[in-house]
Order: structure tokens, then sequence, then C-alpha cells
């Protein structure tokens, strides 16, 4: 059954896009620890003043960069996403949104102490709840969560998948270990079980160079070499056998870019063919398993130069339900109301905006 | 179809194999635990020479970390890109829709080879002995 009536998405508004579409991926953001003190037991609140734990923003996000807020949508003051009056206005009634799922991007997943990384990605699971999803019925969450104690994340998921406005558990793109490793199953047994499907986030907690080949210098190389943590990690959770293992499991990569992944899919799969006998438990080629369980958002858009590309990348892809519609608020990705790539075909347009995250995230069906 | 002698048995003992041509085509011919197999030396997926690649069991898997070997000596491992094909049928393991020509055996001896028809481009037949034969 189709969540969002037909009646309902006929209408397009300025920016082309259909309403009741469904944003997979935009980002409240955290002003402060302080925020989170009435969602910390006392020796927390005492020990987040005394120790002045603050100012944990990831430096995969620095939110004074220009990329990461568009000047529109940066407000005066504070952060920009960091404060609901503007997220309402600026992409949940500007684009007439059904659901928009929010990702809260934070130091907390980082944290080298595990103890600190608990608490924190705790407090900020019940403030999204709280402060975000009890103010406005069209956000969803994604479940934050700290990957250094993994038995301890299964069991704050477990938690906090109780309230079914929940739909996903958040990681980062690059952590300490690759994702495919078993140490992190217990948080796949329990995603599958709660039908939340892991969204991996471009970011990086820094414990290894973004490029695999050293340090780069500049923001900028950081942020487009994400697709290399991202090519890393579909492969490890392929290759591990993740999804033999739990073959409900569902990925979403967001803000990873598009356009790396067929290239992937066709070299993964060659190879798997020659030397598939070292991984037995993978029966499927790889781009199969790719399309089968990743699933990817649309911005930022990779942008290749002629519009009609977009039709030959999904031609590549072999499959047009991956895609995801995101506008990656407040990140700057593109301009005005121009958040659907040049060249989309009008078919895929629905598809992108309502069918494919409805498929993706089964907690949106159930209260639409 | 024409029978041909391509072997004696005692020539190709259990675990090895041999490389003959056969109105000039080249074929691979296989003993494994007794049985044999022939098979077209090249390789669909590249043309590789499929007698130089290795003869392995079947590894299968119920679950990561878990490795189930079976049928030792049925699958020829290609030597170019590690493509696994099963001697019985010629089938690819990786791509279904691959297979690599394979050919019917028999084993008959000197005696009954006498009364023909078959097809000896380089053996001359005694009835002393055992060969095997292809159907081309």
């Amino acid at each position: 059954m189709s969540a969002v009536d037909q009646t309902e998405v006929a209408q397009r508004l300025p920016s082309g896009i259909e309403r009741g579409a469904i944003d997979c991926d935009i980002h409240p953001a955290l002003s402060s620890t302080k925020e989170l003190r009435p969602f910390l037991d006392e020796h927390w609140q005492e020990m987040l003043a005394v120790r002045n734990i603050d100012g944990l923003d990831l430096t995969s996000f620095p939110p004074k960069a220009d990329l990461f807020s568009r000047p529109d949508w940066r407000p005066k003051q504070g952060k920009p996403g960091s404060e609901i009056g503007a997220v309402k206005a600026d992409v949940l009634d500007h684009f007439d949104l059904k659901f928009a799922i929010a990702n809260c991007l934070y130091g907390a997943q980082a944290a080298y102490n595990e103890y600190i990384g608990e608490v924190l990605c705790r407090a900020i699971n019940d403030w999204l709840s709280k402060e975000w999803l009890d103010k406005d019925k069209r956000l969803r969450a994604s479940i934050v969560v700290s990957l250094a104690n993994p038995e301890a994340a299964a069991e704050e998921i477990e938690r906090v998948a109780a309230d079914r406005r929940f739909v996903q558990v958040l990681v980062l793109a690059m952590g300490e270990a690759l994702l495919g490793r078993k140490q992190f199953w217990p948080i796949y047994r329990v995603a599958e079980r709660l039908n939340l499907p892991i969204g991996i986030h471009a970011g990086s907690t820094y414990r290894h160079a973004h490029s695999q080949a050293g340090f780069h210098s500049h923001l900028v190389e950081d942020y487009v070499v994400q697709s290399q943590g991202f090519t890393a990690q579909v492969l490890s959770l392929i290759a591990e056998g993740v999804f033999a293992k739990f073959p409900g499991l569902r990925v979403v990569l967001i803000e990873s870019g598009v356009t790396w992944m067929p290239a992937l899919m066709w070299r993964a799969t060659k190879n798997w063919r020659g030397a598939r006998i070292e991984i037995p438990w993978v029966r499927q080629a790889p781009a199969a398993i790719m399309r089968e369980h990743f699933r990817l958002t649309l911005q930022p858009f990779d942008a290749p130069p002629d519009p009609a590309d977009f039709e030959r990348l999904m031609e590549h892809f072999g499959t047009d339900e991956m895609f995801l519609f995101s506008t990656d608020y407040p990140h700057w990705h593109f301009d005005g109301d121009d958040v659907l790539p040049a060249g989309m075909p009008a078919s895929l347009v629905r598809k992108i905006l309502v069918d494919n995250p409805l498929k993706t995230y089964p907690r949106l069906v159930e209260a639409s | 179809m024409e029978r041909h002698v391509i072997a004696k048995t005692s020539e190709i003992p259990p675990g090895t194999r041999k490389l003959v041509e056969v109105k000039g085509r080249q074929i691979v011919l296989i003993n494994t635990d007794g049985e044999y197999f022939a098979l077209l030396n090249r390789c669909p997926h590249q043309g590789g020479s499929l007698f130089h690649g290795d003869l392995i069991g079947l590894t299968e898997s119920t679950e990561p970390g878990c490795y189930k070997y079976s049928r030792r000596g049925e699958m020829l491992r290609c030597a170019w890109h590690g493509w696994e094909f099963d001697i019985r049928t010629g089938q690819s393991w990786c791509d279904r829709r691959t297979r690599v020509r394979t050919y019917r055996t028999a084993v008959e001896d000197g005696a009954a080879l006498e009364k023909g028809p078959y097809v000896a481009e380089r053996f001359n037949v005694t009835v002393e002995d055992e060969y095997v034969l292809i159907e081309v």
C-alpha cells in the first residue's frame, strides 16, 4: 500500500518535487553539550561542567565551513540546523515534506573514551526525541551510537528503538575498524530484528587517514575522498559475510556521492568470480548484493557535466531502486530549489521522493 | 558423433590429466578417482588453457567462517582468472550462464575396440590394453 495518496503527490512545488516527499538526510545540530544536561545523570551533568566537555563537533564537519551551510540557511547566530523553527521553514515546509530523517552528527560518535561516547550518544537520542521529534510530527531520526563498545551500542539501539519514530542506526563512514568485522555484528543483529537500516554517513573519527595513503592537507580533499571510505565499508560488509548472516539488513550510504558505485560493482564482481573461494559465503555477485542491500542518498549529487549522463548512470547501476531523496540540510550542495539533479527522468522522481524511501525504511510505512 | 581413442588408461592414473587433440580441438582429459572427464581446453571466460588450471574441491559455505569442502578434484580452476568449472557438467560456478564444453568418455578394452567403429588418430590399439575414448 502506498503511504502517500495520489492526490497528495499530484501537485508539484516550485522546486519540481512533489508534495509529500521523504527527505532521508537532514542535520539537526547540537549547539552545546549544555543542551544535553536534562538527559544526563548527576555524575555526568557535573562532569560535563567541571571538565568542560563541549565543542565536540566532528573534524569532518566544521560548523563554520562554507560547505556545511548554505548561506541562506545559515542563521545570524548559532550553528546551522540548531533551531527547529528554521528547519521547519527552510526544509519541512519549503519542500512540503511528508517526513525528514534527522541525522545528528556530533563528536559523541567519535569519542575515544567509550563511556563518554555512550553517555553522550544516549543523551543525544533522548534530546532528539524530546527537542525534535516531539516538536514536529514530520520528523524521524536515526539512533546515534558509539562503536567503541558494540554490545553497549546494541543495547542502546534496543532501548531507543522502542520509539518507532527512530527509523535507522547511524554510524560514520570511517571509524576505528571496518564495519564488516564480527565485533560489530551485535549491532546488525538487533538492527535487522528491529527493522532498522544501518545508515553510514560521511565523516571520520580520524583514527586513520581518509585516503588510506596518508593525511590530506585540505578539507576539500578529505570531503571528496570520503568515497574511498564508503568503498572500503561496502566491500567489508559484503566480504565479511554480513548479508549472509543478516539477510534482512539494509545499509544506506548517506552523503556518499553516488557515481563511484557502478565502478565498484563491476570491479568487485569481476574479482569475486575468480577469488570467491576465499569468501564462499558470498554466494551472489557483489553487484547483486549491492543492488539488494545498499541504498544511497541523493545529495551531494556528483554533478556530471551533461544531464544526459544521469540516465546512463542509472543504466550502470542496473536499477532505479537505490536512490533516496535528500536535501542534506543545511549542507550546501545546491542553491534555490535545484534539489533534484538535472536530467532525472520524470518516472524516477516519484520513486526517489517517496517509493524508495518507504521500501528502505519499514518504520516509515507504519506511521503513514 | 564419432568415438575417438585418446589415451591408454595406464598413461593417465587417478589424479593426473592429459592434453589431447581431436579433430583440431584441444581437449583436457582428467582422471579423478578412476573416473574420466573430458573438457575443451579453452576457458569460456577469456580462453585460458584449462589444462594448466588447478583441480580442486568444491568449497561452499552455510555462514561466514564456515568452509564446507566436498567433491575433491572435481572443480577445475582456470589458471588465468580463477574461474571454477564443474568437470562433470562444465558449469561455471560464478556465472551460471557460462559452461565449458564437455565430452562423453568411455573406457574399453582393446579386444572390444577391435570390432570398431572408432577413430584412433595416433593409436595402434592392441587387445592387451585398455583405452579411454571420447565422443566428439
